[in-house]
């Protein structure tokens, strides 16, 4: 069952939806919808590596999807009580309002 | 224009205009419900790409676990002051949008990786199956399985310290 649809267009799909998330990052003020645009981006990724696991007929891409999905839900719960804890200090998910690092 | 094109150009369509109102939407639950929809529309592309195994995964783990986390911090916290706009980052967010793009799409055009062809690699029966992963799984990626399980346990102990009110 070979598939007739190019490697080039999904590649692009991805590219496309990671440079989505790039700018939800970037232009965001709310630290909830920056997250949100990490998970968008891992999204990206992930399709990137099914697309290339189909290419080349190898189970190795969706494995490696499966340790992003690990990883993600590490990192949004662990982010997701970081916001917790800031939201808790400053009252604010303004990311223009922690800057204590910031010389 | 064959059925698989037509699905495909249908799937990202969707999957665009949902990941646009996600970026888009003052609304955080707004975002969090199209970000939702976006997952959707990811598990499906993975059904027709040959992995249907991931396809339940992302609709258990992502759709299901990690959107009613950031539901439930989004209602837990709801600010009442609605986002600032932020006219200086405008600019270079697009900027930074038209360059990935633009790289992204010199990079796709036809190359000697990709040479424009179909995905036509016959795969083998049960390809994507729950099988085909644990046996990769737990054969060649057995370590960073582990490492997995490990950073799993990290996390798990980190939110319970992180959202203990005092420490």
């Amino acid at each position: 069952m070979g598939s007739t649809l190019p490697l080039n267009y999904v590649l692009m799909l991805s590219g496309i939806v990671f440079a989505i998330g790039v700018v939800g990052v970037i232009i965001r003020r709310n630290l909830i919808i920056i997250m949100m645009s990490i998970e968008l981006m891992l999204n990206a990724v992930n399709i990137a590596f099914v697309a290339f696991a189909r290419f080349h007929g190898s189970m190795d891409g969706q494995v490696i999807v499966f340790f992003v999905m690990t990883v993600a839900a590490a990192e949004a719960v662990v982010g997701l009580a970081i916001i917790i804890t800031l939201f808790r200090q400053r009252q604010s998910l303004d990311p223009q309002d922690m800057q204590l690092l910031k010389w | 224009m064959s059925v698989e094109l037509i699905i495909f150009f249908f799937l990202s369509a969707l999957l665009i205009t949902c990941s646009l109102l996600v970026i888009f939407q003052r609304n955080a639950i707004h975002s969090a419900l199209a970000l939702v929809a976006a997952l959707f529309i990811v598990a499906i592309l993975f059904l027709t790409l040959n992995a249907p195994m991931l396809a339940v995964l992302q609709i258990l783990v992502y759709a299901g676990a990690i959107m009613v986390i950031f539901l439930f911090v989004i209602m837990l916290l709801s600010p009442g002051t609605p986002e600032r706009g932020r006219p200086l980052w405008w600019g270079f967010g697009s900027l930074a949008a038209a360059l990935l793009a633009l790289e992204f799409f010199a990079f796709f055009l036809p190359s000697q990786v990709t040479k424009g062809q179909g995905m036509g690699a016959q795969v083998a029966e049960g390809f994507g199956s729950p099988k085909m992963l644990a046996e990769s799984l737990f054969t060649d990626f057995v370590l960073p399985f582990e490492i997995a399980s490990i950073l799993l346990l990290v996390a798990i102990i980190g939110t319970v310290v992180l959202a203990k009110r005092e420490f």
